[in-house]
């Protein structure tokens, strides 16, 4: 390896950068010179999509991000939301989508350990995590070898960092065949009066490295994450980064003590183009200067250029800046942990970044324009085409219970045990519901009754089908998931997912997606405090499904009165609140459609917000007051689904007569929006419940008594009853069969 | 009481161990840090789960060979009751306490879920709060917990009642020769298992059927012994 | 200074998973003839020991006290 100090700066080079020609002639006309490689390195890393956002920052503005209870919006590593009695909750998602295509394990398990340490580095300690994962078609050849090592991979650094994984989504579409999406979730809770931002303050302050050394890893990995696929992606495959989860615990301990003792002046994360980007951001956000000597980095490799350095994305490492009164305890404590701590450099008043190697200046770069000045683009866009509504006579037959069978038996409405069950769902000791209800939910440490729900959704065919509508849904499903636990929902992260943002049909499902979330997150009153943007996701031309996640979260005041899916009892009353007058009628978009009839036509349910709310609040105040004894939305699949989800919970079955004169069909599948099953242990007859029916009605709530539960089997209308052992195991068996081949 | 808790880099349910005691015996455990030649005079000691150093090389070996496991064995001679759980379970074979192996689970992967497990020995000094053959809930999480020991050992530690604990109505997560869950060592003061018990001590874990080892341990009477 | 290479294996006779699911897979990638696969470990160590026998004892012992876990696993050194 040269030390690549003398490379000529050609357009071949500026484009295997990724760097456009009029973004070069920006570089130009700001520093008035040729950069040098190094300086070019920086640039790309800085100004590429993924760092920089440059297509999406001007849509991503329009999102809430304030609220009284938020005390950090984006921009920062976290969101941060106060939860009371001094404590708050410190959490984001983020995606690795293309490092965990290329190598599974690797790629989603430095996933995990990215959004951990933006958590940490924050200064709360992480106690829940989440990972939406979606995947190629279960007959694309490459498909089982993913899942098995995305699973594995996510699990080998949570389990072995010892986060609980509490919830997370996993899908099939022949539209994720080329590119998988990885969408990691982790939250933490801190102190609000110890929590712990990026921006530098005072000038001659030692920057210190801690952590990991420095490696070749992902050089360009940030570019990489940026670039759109082609055939030759195997060759890209050196750049991926390896995870070492027991470093980052290290880290964790660590820093957490690092950050007790007072030394913290800011800190950051070392991520993507860790060094720059790192050192950029605590510069810039600070209005000071950076000089950075390499000499001084600790590196596991020999002859590695000013270049390589700067660009690495080894993971597990952190820039601080530190009280220099407190270096000397603050190394203590990094050696105590076996970690490397290295000043390798100071804070300036002259607003450069400078980089010193043997002797030679590698930079030097106006720290501001690196940031502030990244290019940012108003790409074209054309609205999505709407699409016309199913004919009201077009409802395809089908036999209720084969139907519900089939569904509950498939790719997508299976359980994902065979997935959950390789994460530790226990580690802490403080976890309420596991994988598999609405929400995952996890006990405030330290406080007797509060407890902290997490939702992760998005339902990609409805963002295809309408991005509006679809981004309407995905955060309005994700606030129904808190709420049926009976949580409060506080806010979301957002992590979205799309193709090629220079095409204007993709750059169009984008801008709706976004005016969907906001609109949604304004009516619920459920703002958007971190996220990320993942561009790109396209394999020869051909895009992903637009996949905005939205993982929520939400606070349980009294876990006592959390609700579970399962049903709690014999002989309770069912109720459909927030149902229309047919209990259901929108099957375009639906499973049902898409998986018996092979049908993915027609627009998705639509979202009306104010409804959703006050249906919403209506559900959370019955289960406060103790009255409902078990909850869970409908979504996916429709009411047969969520019905036999929770027999299939709790192993008691349930009565549904179904409604008279009307076609079972929209009834059990259709996935009309806003609809919680609630069960309740009240005599039907009783004032308790003509009460709650009276008030439903003053709400313009529609809460039909729909069946009860009891017996070992689930009866749909005048379908044949199915034992709930049945339903269980096809709802367990399709995960391991698919995995072991069969 | 006094207990003590085995800190060692990687380590990640100690949280969950220190919390268990100090609930259980009202006290909170002093904590022993993995340079540490010297354990003060207490009554238990736990060493609790995780990734001791990554379990890189093999699950538990770095850690064996640490300075505190020399004086945790030391302890151990003199009589002071020790409990590992999961990785100090793999930690306690690794350092000659205990006899066996822990392998690689036998279907390959981390597993977490709740298993049965019986009270194959009532009669020792962690397991007296529970009935002889009792059932009990037990939560499991880990990628190597399956139990191995060559036939003349296997002979030995079944002979003499040293195996604690077994996987029951086929909850075998791991392949476990004879499913063997935990096992004690001939003097009766070194227990090791792979499940939690201090995952499963109060109603927000859902049951508390972990608190009888402890109990029984500390001398304190159980709610639910027989 | 001496170079050696560990090799460390599972003993005869104790359950091999990993070995079998490599096996398994061969056979799927249509490598028929393989009757059975052990995997195990290797350690490649540098040593600032120049005379052979010294550093083969000093080798062994590192086996026996870290390298090989002796309840499952033989171990193989060789000089290079």
């Amino acid at each position: 390896m040269t030390a690549q100090t003398n490379i000529a700066i050609t357009p071949e080079l500026i484009k295997a950068h990724g760097l456009k020609p009029d973004e070069y002639q920006r570089i130009l006309d700001l520093i008035g010179r040729e950069p040098s490689f190094t300086e070019l390195g920086i640039f790309s890393a800085m100004w590429n999509e993924h760092c920089s956002y440059k297509s999406s920052k001007k849509w991503l503005r329009t999102l809430p991000t304030s609220g009284p209870l938020v005390i950090q919006g984006p921009g920062e590593n976290a969101g941060v939301v106060d939860i009371g009695d001094g404590d708050c909750v410190v959490f984001k998602m983020e995606s690795h989508n293309h490092p965990s295509y290329i190598e599974p394990y690797q790629g989603a398990a430095t996933g995990v350990g990215g959004i951990l340490r933006d958590v940490f580095t924050m200064g709360a300690r992480p106690i829940a995590a989440m990972n939406a994962l979606r995947f190629g078609a279960p007959d694309h050849p490459k498909t089982r070898h993913l899942v098995a090592g995305v699973v594995s991979g996510v699990g080998g650094y949570g389990n072995s960092f010892g986060v609980p994984t509490v919830g997370g989504e996993v899908n099939f579409d022949a539209r994720y065949n080329g590119n998988i999406l990885v969408n990691a979730f982790a939250a933490g809770i801190a102190k609000t009066d110890a929590i712990f931002y990026s921006k530098a303050e005072g000038v001659g302050l030692p920057v210190v490295y801690l952590g990991a050394k420095t490696g070749r890893d992902g050089v360009g990995g940030a570019t990489m994450a940026s670039a759109e696929f082609d055939d030759k992606i195997e060759e890209k495959r050196p750049t991926v980064q390896v995870g070492d989860p027991f470093t980052e615990k290290c880290l964790l301990e660590a820093c957490l003590e690092l950050m007790a003792s007072g030394a913290v002046i800011a800190i950051q994360d070392m991520g993507a183009a860790g060094l720059t980007c790192s050192a950029v951001e605590m510069g810039a956000k600070g209005d000071l200067g950076i000089l950075l000597d390499l000499d001084k980095v600790p590196v596991r490799e020999e002859r590695m250029s000013a270049y390589e350095m700067m660009l690495s994305e080894s993971q597990e490492r952190m820039l601080m800046v530190l009280r220099p009164e407190k270096e000397k305890e603050a190394e203590a404590i990094f050696r105590k942990w076996d970690l490397d701590f290295a000043v390798v450099g100071h804070t300036t008043d002259d607003l450069r970044f400078r980089i010193v190697h043997q002797g030679d200046e590698a930079a030097n770069l106006p720290i501001k324009d690196l940031g502030d000045k990244a290019p940012e683009y108003d790409r074209p866009w054309v609205e999505p085409r709407k699409r016309e509504p199913l004919a009201a006579d077009d409802i395809p037959q089908a036999d209720v219970a084969d139907a519900l069978l089939k569904m509950l038996g498939g790719p997508d409405l299976s359980s994902r045990r065979w997935v959950w069950e390789q994460y530790d769902t226990l580690i802490q000791g403080n976890s309420l519901q596991l994988p598999g209800g609405d929400a995952g939910v996890v006990r405030v440490e330290g406080h007797a009754t509060k407890a902290l729900a997490f939702a992760s959704d998005v339902t990609p065919r409805y963002c295809e089908a309408d991005p509006f509508e679809g981004g309407k849904q995905a955060v309005a499903e994700c606030w129904r998931n808190l709420t049926a636990t009976g949580a409060d929902p506080l806010a979301a992260t957002d992590n979205l997912n799309f193709g090629n943002p220079e095409r204007p049909e993709i750059m169009g499902q984008f801008v709706h997606a976004i005016k969907g979330i906001g609109e949604a997150c304004r009516a619920l009153g459920f703002p958007i405090v971190s996220g990320n943007v993942s561009l790109y996701n396209e394999t020869n031309g051909q895009g992903i499904l637009p996949t905005p996640t939205i993982g929520g979260v939400g606070l349980l005041p009294d876990w006592s009165k959390m609700m579970r899916v399962g049903f709690a009892g014999e002989r309770q009353v069912i109720l459909l609140v927030g149902a229309p007058p047919a209990w259901g009628t929108h099957l375009a978009q639906s499973i049902y459609m898409r998986d018996i009839h092979g049908r993915t036509d027609g627009p998705p349910p639509p979202v009306d917000l104010a409804h959703e709310k006050r249906v919403g609040d209506f559900v959370r105040k019955l289960i406060r007051s103790g009255t409902a004894t078990a909850v869970h939305d409908c979504s996916d699949g429709g009411l047969a689904v969520a019905l036999a989800e929770m027999a299939i919970a709790s192993g008691i079955g349930a009565t549904i007569p179904g409604l008279t004169g009307t076609d079972p069909i929209p009834v059990f599948f259709g996935e009309d929006q806003g609809r919680y099953l609630v069960t309740l242990d009240l005599d039907p007859q009783s004032d308790g419940m003509t009460a709650i029916w009276d008030e439903a009605k003053s709400l313009g709530i529609h809460a039909p008594w729909i069946g009860t539960t009891g017996g070992a089997e689930l009866k749909l209308g005048g379908a044949r009853a199915i034992p709930v052992a049945e339903l269980k195991s096809v709802h367990e068996s399709w995960f391991p069969r698919f995995m072991d081949g069969k | 009481m006094k207990t003590a808790v085995v800190l060692l880099p990687g380590l990640n349910r100690d949280r969950d161990m220190i919390a268990a005691l100090t609930k259980i015996s009202g006290k909170a455990p002093v904590t022993v840090w993995q340079t540490d030649t010297e354990i003060p005079d207490v009554d238990l000691i736990a060493i609790p789960g995780g990734f001791s150093f990554g379990d890189y090389l093999r699950c538990g070996a770095i850690a064996a060979r640490s300075p505190v496991m020399r004086a945790v064995a030391e302890k151990a001679a003199k009589g002071v009751q020790v409990i590992g759980v999961c990785n100090g379970f793999q930690i306690l074979v690794e350092a000659g306490l205990l006899p066996g192996a822990l392998m690689r689970n036998s279907s390959l992967k981390f597993v977490c879920r709740e298993v049965k497990l019986q009270v194959a020995n009532a009669n020792t000094a962690f397991t007296r709060n529970y009935a002889p053959g009792q059932i009990i809930r037990a939560p499991i999480a880990h990628h190597d917990g399956n139990y191995f020991a060559d036939d003349e050992t296997l002979k030995r530690i079944e002979g003499g009642g040293q195996v604690v604990f077994r996987y029951a109505e086929g909850t075998n997560p791991n392949g476990s020769i004879n499913d063997i869950a935990g096992i004690i060592n001939t003097n009766g003061n070194v227990l090791g298992l792979m499940p939690h018990p201090e995952n499963l001590i109060e109603a927000a874990h859902g049951g508390t059927d972990g608190r009888g080892l402890f109990e029984s341990a500390l001398g304190i009477p159980s709610r639910q012994a027989a | 200074m001496i170079k050696a290479r560990v090799t460390v294996t599972l003993k005869n006779g104790v359950l091999d998973p990993q070995g079998k699911a490599i096996e398994h897979a061969l056979s799927g990638l249509g490598f028929g003839g393989v009757g059975s696969v052990r995997q195990g470990k290797v350690f490649d160590l540098e040593l600032q020991e120049t005379d052979k026998a010294k550093a083969e004892a000093e080798l062994k012992a590192m086996c026996d006290k870290l390298l090989a876990n002796t309840v499952i696993e033989n171990y193989n050194v060789s000089l290079t």
